[in-house]
């Protein structure tokens, strides 16, 4: 059963920072819908191979070609911050 | 021009009446911007109308229309706002989204611009594509033109409901488990979700990239083949796109004779309302009275598809959603601390409740330790949910069964239970799971709300699911003008006793 405790830890992992009474309703939410996928226990899949993707596409390529890419200006048109032609970012903590 | 009804106008029909020069793209065009001037308060389908844009580009095809002559030339087209479509803003709904101005336009919507349609606007959708009712937009809660007091699906909801307010003549929508054909049967529209890898997903805003695909949401099933023609095809830019192994045709078929149509008892056996049931069932006797034959057939594993889902699809989201942290693009929390603490509250502050709870399943189900149990599990049960469908297959021609258990549900009736709300997408979830094409067609009405057939086919059977679809759709003669009541308003003002369950205009 997933606690308060695994919701903070999951959330530092996914880079999200929950407020107090989120972090109780995301962790009451978590346990309802995670129950109903333990539904999935039922079966036992140890025999079954893993489809990741439906189509069997192997190592899809295309001829190394030099082809025009994205400007470094339109790079950075949506950039919330920049400096020096380059993303600028906070300092690292 | 006046008199054109955009509430039953087809794309066909719109094709002849400019290449017959009864109209020019510039009128047909105003149609729709005024059906908009006219509904749109009511209906919010759209996060932008680009009325100015639509407005000079018509002209445009009009007046060179030697050059941009085209089987699509100068009929109007509503997007879906997870593509992206350079010069113009693309949101997915999303606040931390918001503003952003793409530098370049999804293939398929590409491709459209490449053969001179013009685009009215992006319509409104669940954030990020994720939901069943387009009530967790950032922004607007769409309404459905058949009752005001009802949602239209989702995710796709603002494209389906331009298109049935007829403030669309056509739409382009994205479905990962459902998102075109369950707002198509809600709003009493045609919605296609194509075989995974027919339509280029370069430039539709990822949500989970094994299910993802886009599709048209359109008045009626010939339609649905002319946009889908000109939307696939193989792209450089999507690996995992395909050249399909035959063209898709026009369709023309009015018979259903030798069709091979299995029933599967596990999408009846859930919760499926007693009216979309009855709709089902005339349906399904329709389908035989066409030459076809239905047969009970078994999908064992169907109800273990919404849990595998519900893993695969977060987990792939979580990682594709990572890439919002506030340093390329879009919203930066102001005033954050250091870097680690701008990403957390960038992310926190500019994503709403249900894209939380799914990059925080998705992150948890991929985590150290739960990694075999959910996610690896999922694929499992991702593959036996495929050969269920191998081997009914091996029987049927097509699988049908209701594409939504319910009709349209009232505004904020399941914004309080995640779960409940999946629960929407029970009998299309599968088919994006398989990778399979599928169609949602109105089939009739229940207590006045429209009600959706789906038809699923194998991989690669574009052609079959359009033509048995189009038969249907003749044979049903469904209308597709909604008549924009408020029912919830009616109910509040007390005039609503009159209210009947059959078509009600």
């Amino acid at each position: 059963m997933i606690g308060e405790d695994d919701v903070r830890y999951v959330a530092r992992l996914a880079r999200l920072r929950l407020e107090q009474d989120e972090m109780r309703r995301m962790t009451a939410e978590l346990a309802k819908i995670l129950a109903h996928i333990d539904k999935m226990s039922e079966l036992d899949t140890s025999a079954v191979p893993p489809t990741a993707h439906v189509l069997d596409l192997v190592d899809v390529t295309r001829a190394d070609r030099v082809e025009p890419g994205l400007s470094r200006e339109d790079a950075l048109r949506n950039a919330p911050a920049v400096a020096d032609d380059s993303f600028r970012i906070p300092r690292m903590g | 021009m006046e008199g054109l009804d955009t509430l039953r106008l087809t794309a066909r029909e719109a094709k002849k009446l400019l290449v017959d020069g009864e109209i020019s793209s510039a009128e047909l065009t105003k149609a729709y911007l005024d059906q908009i001037a006219a509904v749109e308060d009511r209906v919010r389908a759209y996060i932008l109308v680009t009325a100015d844009n639509a407005a000079k580009y018509s002209t445009k095809v009009d007046r060179e229309m030697q050059a941009m002559r085209g089987p699509l030339a100068g009929l109007p087209i509503a997007v879906k706002d997870n593509m992206v479509t350079e010069g113009v803003t693309t949101t997915c709904a999303s606040r931390i989204l918001n503003n952003y101005m793409p530098v370049y336009t999804a293939t398929a919507v590409r491709q459209l611009w490449d053969d001179h349609v013009v685009m009215l606007g992006k319509t409104n959708l669940d954030e990020f594509a994720m939901g069943s009712s387009t009530e967790n937009s950032s922004f607007q809660t769409t309404r459905n033109p058949w009752d005001l007091g009802t949602v239209p699906g989702g995710s796709s909801g603002g494209s389906a409901a331009a298109v049935a307010a007829g403030e669309a003549l056509w739409g382009l929508g994205s479905d990962t488990g459902g998102s075109i054909r369950q707002p198509a049967a809600l709003c009493g529209v045609v919605g296609m979700k194509p075989t995974y890898g027919l339509v280029s997903r370069y430039g539709l805003i990822a949500f989970a990239s094994s299910l993802d695909q886009i599709g048209p949401l359109t008045r009626s099933v010939y339609d649905c083949a002319l946009l889908l023609r000109h939307i696939m095809g193989k792209d450089p830019h999507d690996a995992t796109s395909v050249t399909a192994p035959a063209p898709v045709d026009l369709p023309s078929a009015e018979r259903l004779d030798g069709l091979r149509v299995g029933i599967p008892r596990e999408y009846l056996a859930v919760g499926i309302e007693a009216g979309v049931r009855s709709r089902f069932d005339e349906t399904v006797a329709l389908v035989e009275e066409l030459g076809g034959s239905c047969v009970e057939v078994s999908l064992p594993h169907t109800e273990y598809a919404l849990p595998a889902y519900y893993i695969i699809a977060p987990a792939e989201a979580s990682a594709n959603l990572a890439r919002f942290d506030g340093v390329r693009y879009g919203y930066r929390a102001a005033d954050a601390g250091d870097l680690l603490t701008m990403y957390e509250r960038t992310r926190g502050e500019g994503f709403g409740p249900e894209v939380k709870r799914r990059i925080m399943i998705g992150t948890y189900a991929l985590s150290a330790g739960y990694y075999d149990a959910y996610y690896g599990r999922a694929q499992r049960v991702r593959t036996l949910v495929r050969r269920d469908f191998d081997e009914v297959f091996a029987e049927v021609d097509l699988v049908a069964s209701p594409t939504s258990p319910t009709v349209a549900f009232p505004v904020g009736a399941r914004t309080g239970d995640p779960l409940a709300m999946y629960m929407s997408d029970l009998c299309t979830i599968p088919v994006n799971l398989a990778g399979l094409p599928a169609i949602s067609i109105p089939c009739g009405l229940s207590d006045g709300l429209p009600v959706g057939f789906q038809l699923i086919g194998p991989a690669f059977s574009e052609n079959r699911v359009l033509g048995a679809a189009h038969a249907l759709e003749a044979a049903l003669g469904f209308d597709t003008a909604p008549p924009f009541r408020d029912a919830a308003a009616a109910r509040v003002t007390g005039a609503a006793g009159h209210e009947s369950a059959g078509p009600a205009r």
